[in-house]
């Protein structure tokens, strides 16, 4: 990725350290965009892997009856998708922006804590290769679920499942550290005059994921070490038998698990929040309404979590609460999406590819969004839960949501990045094959949801067919797109027209004003002056 | 002329899901929407349902239509020069109230039918108590002394290579439960695993049954007819292969079935005192142990390595029968063994007991009578 940077850097050599050569480089580096580098390497491996466990799934799901895997091995393609996802692809990757933009958008010549940083990476690598090997194992790969729920992942679980607490563990402690590294970068690290109310808004989404990381992440924690001693010491956390309370495992899995949609979705909203302005050449609308409404949807998101618990038979003045609760937090969401829409009313818009995964963005997630409000109706919710509908409402806000954005903000920063741009005309039809795909794959699953078709089933009765076949063939075509999109990376970190300083007309922000196109090795080592 | 190529995309897109939606029109059986159900819950439901998802249509239309004009008029190529104004207090206000209006409007009739779905205890008149077992349900009648164990129905078992054709394919089971309309039915929800939930769409009814607690929930079916439902939570290997059938009929052959049911009852326990014959059991005992064995332990007892044991050489089933009966009684504490003590009668595990020993390649030789598993008990 570096070949122009290293040259670059080579003329400095009597007062700039280069990177080092060859593979060391990578396993000892400390420097913010090498560990960015690396992070958002990590997540598109993920992607693929993940996706190619998707791939399984709707090749099962493609007609009626069972053609190609065994329930069993189904339910860990779906438990390792949904963790791989989740853990692999969405976080690392926005880890990768976190670390490549927050220190070049405030100023700042590095991450606070660099040498952590390079921990906190290099810790994932190994959490993920551990939990892939149980795949090979006697007793398989986890086949619980994302959600692991006890007692099918405690008393009912393969020896395995040790592996994947493991792993877990693991990924927890990446990503701790990962969310301290940021806190203390952003509030320790800003150029003079970088005040707070001056920051891109991705810097203070970020800022606001990272504390909802510090505050869940040990919860998760928590949760897999009752498993772990349920599992081996004796104990009955979740054990009815012994005194425990499976639903207890649910309450503190989702006061982990709410938090961490939002811990999805929250930078999402600052890369949209950068890319809009620019290609409407029109400064954000709303700017300090942006950052009060992420900060009441985060606060919000730790007051909703048995939304996810609507069957379990919980009180009802709880569900009563929890309903009045979850539907709340449309109001702030919605106000993000009308301050981007006024942001392009009465700008003067252009339709590069960054653009267009934004609009994308703002179209499908709203779609996303909206089924989330019919979802937090707790009397209906009775039946939406747990079937497709509930599958096509947040593959909606993490596919065309959280991942659109992080595809977006590649080709939004990668010409800053690497100094090139990227292939305009490869660009687009990346944008309509991906999004003319992923609607054929999960719209149809709004409508088998809500015919009766169960989440997490391999197989499934005539009546829905025709809506899983063409889910299917949306499914493959969206694989294929990514895999197009693997060669567009490649492509342009090998070569492409030279982008400018700016690259684009309407940016703005330290990035794009202060730095060339690619940034040296080592950036503002002098602070820059903030206007 | 981006205009003219984006029109033509927009074609594309609109001729795709015009086909896509006269291909649904012709098969009317492929459902788009949530049913009505035959409850006065499911028809509330569906109500709401319909407001809700009317409301997110208008929202949606409304930030669609101003993105699209925008998208439209105020581009560059059109000659558009950005205006500049980036804050409205007034606008800001506006669009948090009016939000905030409109989910006081979804909350309050949201409200009235939670509370009324909630309602399980007022006026029963029948209770059932559903028990979620991997992966079958059982159900019993509360006040009837009626009991037994529903599974899916052979006929879908067969055809899982290839279902073309099987109506009811993995919504068909043994036996279904006979419900009275017009009568409120309370169920209580238990597990004897793991957590399962049991869903029947047209009875509005989605209730998870958790080991260790009792959850209830209440239907009253206002028309006679067939309605099926699945398991909807992950319980494990055979999640989606465990269907519900409601079989809603009048009162009159609603009390029939019951006098039916005890009958038949009455004939199992007598025929637990017989002796029985060898080739008898072993053929009862390849149908019980297909029906509740097979799904962990395989169909020829090879087991599933590091999950489930094998039958086949297993030092449970080749020792003592005390120890092997034992097991299937009581099951295996901290394992997914279940106890069968309460799902299978004397007869049906004398057989499962004699087939394992004798048969998936094993053979010991003896034979358990049901008088063994009745003094085991």
């Amino acid at each position: 990725m570096y070949t122009d940077t290293a040259h670059d850097a080579a003329h400095g050599e009597h007062h700039d350290h280069g990177p080092a050569k060859g593979l060391m480089r990578w396993v000892t580096t400390t420097n913010h965009k090498d560990i960015g580098t690396l992070y958002l390497w990590l997540a598109f491996t993920m992607l693929l892997y993940g996706g190619s466990m998707a791939m399984i799934i709707r090749l099962e799901l493609f007609q009626p009856g069972l053609q190609w895997v065994e329930p069993h091995f189904f339910n860990q393609m779906t438990t390792m998708h949904g963790l791989v996802m989740v853990f692999g692809a969405i976080m690392p990757a926005f880890v990768g922006l976190a670390n490549w933009l927050i220190p070049i958008m405030i100023g700042a010549p590095d991450m606070a804590l660099p040498r952590m940083n390079n921990w906190s990476f290099w810790i994932l690598p190994f959490a993920f290769t551990i939990l892939a090997s149980t795949t090979f194992m006697e007793g398989g790969a986890p086949a619980f679920g994302w959600t692991f729920y006890a007692p099918l992942s405690t008393t009912f679980a393969p020896d395995t499942t040790d592996f994947f607490i493991f792993a877990v563990h693991l990924m927890g402690i990446s990503s701790v550290m990962g969310a301290i590294n940021v806190i203390a970068t952003i509030l320790n690290m800003r150029a003079p005059g970088m005040t707070l109310m001056k920051m891109p808004l991705f810097v203070w989404t970020w800022l606001i994921t990272a504390y909802l990381l510090i505050a869940v992440m040990p919860v998760l924690a928590g949760a897999v070490t009752m498993m772990l001693t349920d599992r081996h010491f004796g104990t009955s956390f979740f054990d009815a038998a012994g005194g425990g309370d499976p639903v207890m495992f649910q309450h503190i899995f989702w006061f982990f698990g709410h938090p961490e949609v939002y811990i999805m979705i929250l930078p999402a909203f600052g890369v949209i929040s950068a890319i809009i302005p620019t290609f409407a050449r029109k400064p954000l609308f709303g700017y300090s309404s942006m950052v009060y409404a992420t900060a009441s949807i985060a606060i919000l998101s730790f007051m909703v979590w048995a939304h996810h618990m609507f069957t379990v038979g919980m009180p009802v003045a709880g569900e009563l609460y929890f309903m009045y609760a979850t539907i709340l937090i449309s109001v702030p969401t919605g106000v993000k999406v009308f301050n981007w829409v006024t942001t392009m009313w009465k700008g003067s818009m252009t339709f590069e590819t960054p653009m267009l995964w934004a609009l994308g963005f703002i179209v499908m997630f709203t779609i996303g969004g909206l089924s989330g409000l019919m979802l937090g109706v707790a009397p209906v919710d009775t039946q939406y839960h747990d079937t497709y509908f509930v599958v096509a409402h947040f593959h909606y806000v993490l596919v065309t949501g959280a991942l659109y954005s992080i595809i977006a903000a590649f080709y939004y920063w990668v010409p800053k990045w690497t100094g090139h741009m990227y292939d305009e005309k490869l660009g687009k039809i990346h944008f309509w094959w991906s999004t003319i795909s992923v609607n054929v794959l999960f719209f149809p699953q709004h409508f088998v949801g809500l015919a009766g078709m169960p989440r997490r089933i391999p197989d499934y009765s005539l009546q829905f067919a025709e809506f899983n076949m063409i889910s299917s063939i949306g499914g493959f075509a969206f694989g294929l797109a990514q895999i197009f999109f693997l060669y567009i990376v490649i492509k342009t970190i090998r070569g492409g027209v030279k982008a400018t300083d700016r690259v684009w007309e309407g940016a703005t922000g330290l990035e794009f004003e202060q730095l060339p196109s690619p940034p040296p090795y080592h950036s503002f080592t002098e602070a820059p002056t903030v206007k | 002329m981006i205009f003219n190529k984006l029109s033509r995309r927009f074609l594309v897109i609109v001729t795709g899901l015009a086909s896509m939606v006269s291909m649904s029109a012709a098969h009317a059986e492929y459902a788009l929407n949530m049913t009505k159900g035959v409850t006065p819950i499911s028809q509330q439901q569906y109500g709401l349902h319909m407001l809700v998802f009317w409301i997110c249509v208008v929202i949606g239309a409304l930030v669609f239509g101003a993105m699209a004009w925008s998208i439209i008029y105020h581009r560059k190529s059109k000659g558009a020069v950005a205006a500049n104004f980036h804050e409205s207090t007034t606008v800001e206000i506006i669009w948090t109230v009016v939000p905030l209006l409109i989910l006081i409007g979804i909350a309050i009739p949201a409200t009235a039918t939670l509370l009324d779905l909630e309602d399980a205890k007022t006026d029963a008149d029948i209770t059932l108590q559903v028990t979620g077992i991997q992966w079958k349900w059982k159900y019993t009648y509360v006040d009837e002394d009626v009991s037994f164990i529903s599974s899916l129905a052979q006929s879908s078992r067969d055809v899982v290579n290839d279902p073309t054709g099987n109506e009811n394919y993995l919504l068909e089971v043994d036996e279904p439960v006979v419900l009275p309309i017009n009568k409120k039915v309370r169920f209580l929800f238990h597990s004897s695993d793991v957590i399962h939930a049991w869903w029947v769409p047209a009875l509005g009814v989605k209730q998870d049954s958790i080991p260790g607690f009792i959850n209830d929930s209440w239907a009253t079916i206002e028309k006679p007819g067939i309605y099926r439902g699945q398991c909807a939570e992950l319980c494990g290997k055979d999640h989606g292969f465990m269907p519900i059938v409601v079989n809603a009929v009048t009162e009159a052959e609603y009390q029939q079935w019951l006098v039916s049911k005890k009958e038949e009852a009455a004939a199992a326990a007598a025929s637990a005192e017989q002796e029985w014959s060898m080739k008898d059991l072993l053929a009862r005992g390849e149908t019980v142990y297909q029906a509740n064995c097979s799904a962990c332990h395989g169909p020829t007892g090879a087991g599933i390595p590091g999950a489930f044991p094998a039958m086949t050489g297993s030092p449970i089933v080749l020792g003592d029968a005390a120890g092997h009966i034992d097991i299937i009684l009581n099951g295996k504490a901290g394992t997914a063994m279940a106890a069968f003590k309460g799902q299978l009668n004397d007869v049906d595990i004398a057989a499962v007991v004699t087939y394992e020993r004798n048969a998936l390649g094993n053979s010991v030789g003896d034979l358990v009578q049901p008088s063994a598993i009745k003094n085991a008990r």
